[in-house]
């Protein structure tokens, strides 16, 4: 299958190598993977943080660029939640109709990786190997936005080697939220702090999501705390062997 | 012809308690200091959360309820005059009076008139967020009345001096001790050998509430229904102290929302379900207590019904942010919110805390009066899951951050990264040029603000020496 990579700004930037692990885990699995370089953003950030006009022509790019795409994938539930849900939300409170209805299409057609693997191409084992004892944190976007459920669970237990040990509390937000991290920074620093305490509790030194954003914040408060314990990306997981 | 009579009212200023002393992060920062108060919040909300998991997870029907419930507050929006002027119809019919009240000092100067034209000194009150909301008490003491709160928790509160901190457990912030405390510096009457033994501080309250009730010939209460087909008012609470005061005095005020209303006897039903298990985690709530106007011989032989507005027709006047209107006051949203958790409710400077709260008080203001409160959310989401009627609240959240004001430097940074990031090859540029200009020290530990907020407890990630879309192209 032809799959074109949505990238995501932040893995772009910050975190290639979740994008690069993504790119490696399709190809292994036998689809061609394109990337069309005019991708930006999804505008979720400007959306998010009541800059709804400045996100019009965000929205615009990645509806264009997409556009003749089939099947589209993205490392992160929380871009995905935004295009399929904020983008015709947006071109529709601009009252751009048509641009709405188009964001709609290409919205439906954009997965995030577990679903784009259990839903679209039908596979749990993804034929990786990584021997190491590791807990899962459900992105809330991920969880309540686009509702991946279990699937990055289904794909985690198949991997070889790999202990998954259960998080307490998983459900609980890490207190990222975007800009609520710097606008509210002690109230996000609490949860963070609860949510660190949960990942340490289970023994586990690798903490895996499906968002670079959440994995950027939880890892930069157990950095800060000099904890042992990573954090990488599920992708970077699944491409293992 | 139509004449154009202007956008509604929001709620007027100077009057109520919808508006916060301070904005919401510095609130929280008091709050996040008090561990006491967040091992308090944290206990409380994890109980509710469980008791009501559970009893939700007994209906097979809850999702076909939710939509039921929020259905049926979303056709009640739709012809929201026609069902009040049925309900004051009914109500006059049946030997109610029916008042009207634009605003809380509306609300107030009527309610203080009808209980001074009794001759009362003393008022017994039901639990109500509406009259909270408006400040009613502070306007009745004011008027030289006695207002004596008679839920156990609102009690609490009142001779606390303090302020309800949670929609259905207004003293979640206090401990037996506190409450002891209290009791002992303000109760009437009260033994001064009182221990802080719960048993021994609920006697204490249950002797001092009798005494009242049986000597006081008025009570104001809320409702949380007024059905529009019979005239009929409901209050569901969990003491029975509610009760004697609906069933007791000679007089009966009963200020409204005007969201309350619902079309028919019959959607009592849907709402009677969700609201018990959502709220307190009950299958049924214990005490129901309904009454139509007045019969003769039998509980209040006056009753006064004030339908307020105070902002809501504003709400009402927005297509997104109306859906707040359908909210039946469980407070599922404050038990499962990970910031309420953290902050508790007296900071969200308003009777209405919590993901409701950041949502339902800066529209009844207006954003500008309470601008961080749309923002006090991660959007994490898990209120939408818990609302009995299926209120978006981020998304509402979302909707009221676009008319929040922005700080300048904010604003600036947005625009110029919107710009950029609208332009594919600006925005490649921009990438490399952030990555040579790296402003972090190592690990990034000292920022300017706001990014000293993340910096205060996070490291910052390493830029990677290559990009993406760098290693894509050189592939």
């Amino acid at each position: 299958m032809r799959i074109a990579l949505f990238v995501t700004c932040l893995a772009d930037t910050l975190f290639p190598e979740a994008a690069k692990a993504t790119v490696r885990l399709l190809e292994r699995l036998g689809h061609e993977v394109v990337f069309p370089v005019e991708q930006t953003c999804c505008g979720q950030m400007h959306v998010n943080t009541g800059y709804q006009p400045e996100a019009l022509p965000l929205v615009r790019n990645y509806v264009s660029t997409f556009a003749g795409y089939d099947v589209i994938v993205a490392p992160s539930g929380s871009c995905v939640g935004s295009i399929r849900h904020q983008h015709p939300a947006v071109a529709a409170a601009a009252g751009q109709a048509g641009l709405a209805a188009r964001a709609h299409d290409v919205g439906a057609r954009t997965y995030e990786l577990s679903e784009l693997l259990v839903d679209v191409l039908g596979v749990e084992d993804v034929g990786a190997c990584f021997p190491h004892r590791v807990t899962y944190h459900p992105t809330c976007h991920s969880l309540r936005m686009i509702r991946v459920g279990d699937k990055p669970l289904r794909l985690l237990r198949h991997v070889r080697g790999l202990e998954l040990i259960e998080l307490p509390d998983a459900e609980q937000c890490c207190g990222f939220g975007g800009t609520f991290a710097l606008k509210n920074a002690e109230t996000s620093a609490a949860m963070l702090a609860d949510k660190m305490t949960a990942v340490e509790s289970t023994g586990a030194p690798i903490c895996t999501a499906g968002d670079a954003s959440c994995l950027m914040h939880i890892g930069g408060g157990l950095r800060r705390a000099g904890s042992p314990v990573r954090t990488l990306h599920l992708a970077e997981i699944l491409a293992a062997t | 012809m139509t004449t154009f009579l202007g956008m509604p009212a929001t709620a007027p200023r100077g009057v109520g308690h919808l508006r916060g002393d301070e904005p919401f992060p510095r609130a929280a920062h008091t709050a996040l200091a008090d561990g006491q108060l967040r091992r308090n919040l944290r206990h409380a909300t994890t109980t509710i959360r469980a008791k009501s998991g559970r009893v939700i997870a007994e209906l097979p029907d809850w999702q076909e309820l939710r939509s039921a419930g929020s259905a049926i507050k979303a056709d009640v929006l739709s012809r929201l005059p026609e069902l009040l002027e049925r309900l004051e119809a009914r109500v006059t019919e049946r030997g109610g009076v029916v008042h009207w009240a634009a605003d809380a000092n509306e609300a107030n100067a009527i309610v203080t008139e009808l209980v001074r034209r009794t001759g009362a000194e003393r008022v017994i009150k039901v639990k109500s967020m509406a009259t909270q909301e408006i400040a009613l008490n502070e306007a009745l003491e004011a008027a030289g009345i006695q207002p004596v709160e008679t839920d156990l928790a609102e009690l609490i509160v009142q001779l606390g001096q303090d302020r309800p901190s949670h929609i259905l457990v207004p003293a979640i912030h206090r401990n037996r001790s506190e409450i002891r405390d209290i009791f002992l510096r303000a109760m009437p009457g009260v033994d001064p050998g009182l221990t802080d033994d719960p048993p021994a501080l609920a006697a204490a309250a249950r002797r001092y509430l009798r005494e009242t009730f049986l000597s006081t010939r008025v009570a104001i209460s809320g409702a949380n229904f007024g059905i529009a087909e019979t005239g009929t008012l409901a209050v569901v609470e969990s003491e029975g102290n509610g009760r004697m005061c609906l069933t007791l005095p000679e007089t009966l005020i009963t200020v409204m929302g005007i969201e309350k209303v619902v079309p028919a006897w019959t959607d009592l039903e849907v709402f009677l379900q969700l609201l018990p298990r959502a709220s307190t985690g009950e299958r049924m709530n214990p005490y129901t207590t309904m009454w139509t106007g007045v019969t003769p011989g039998d509980g209040p032989q006056n009753f006064h019904l004030v339908l307020l507005d105070n902002g809501r027709s504003a709400v009402l006047a927005d297509r997104v942010g109306r859906q707040a209107l359908h909210c039946i006051r469980c407070s599922a949203c404050l038990n499962v919110c990970p910031v309420y958790e953290r902050t508790g409710g007296h900071a969200y400077g308003s009777v209405y805390p919590g993901p409701i709260g950041a949502v339902l008080s800066p529209q009844l203001t207006g954003v500008e009066d309470n601008a961080s409160l749309p923002f006090a959310s991660s959007l994490c989401g898990a209120c939408f899951d818990a609302c009995p009627v299926k209120i978006d609240i981020p998304s509402i959240l979302v909707h009221l951050r676009n008319q929040a004001p922005h700080p300048p430097a904010e604003k600036a940074v947005m625009r110029a990264a919107a710009y950029a990031m609208s332009r594919p090859r600006l925005y490649a540029r921009a990438q490399r040029a952030a990555k040579l200009a790296r402003i972090a020290g190592r690990r990034g530990r000292a920022l300017p603000p706001p990014l000293s907020g993340w910096t205060a407890a996070r490291d910052l990630p390493e830029v990677p020496r290559q990009t993406f879309r760098d290693w894509w192209a050189a592939r």
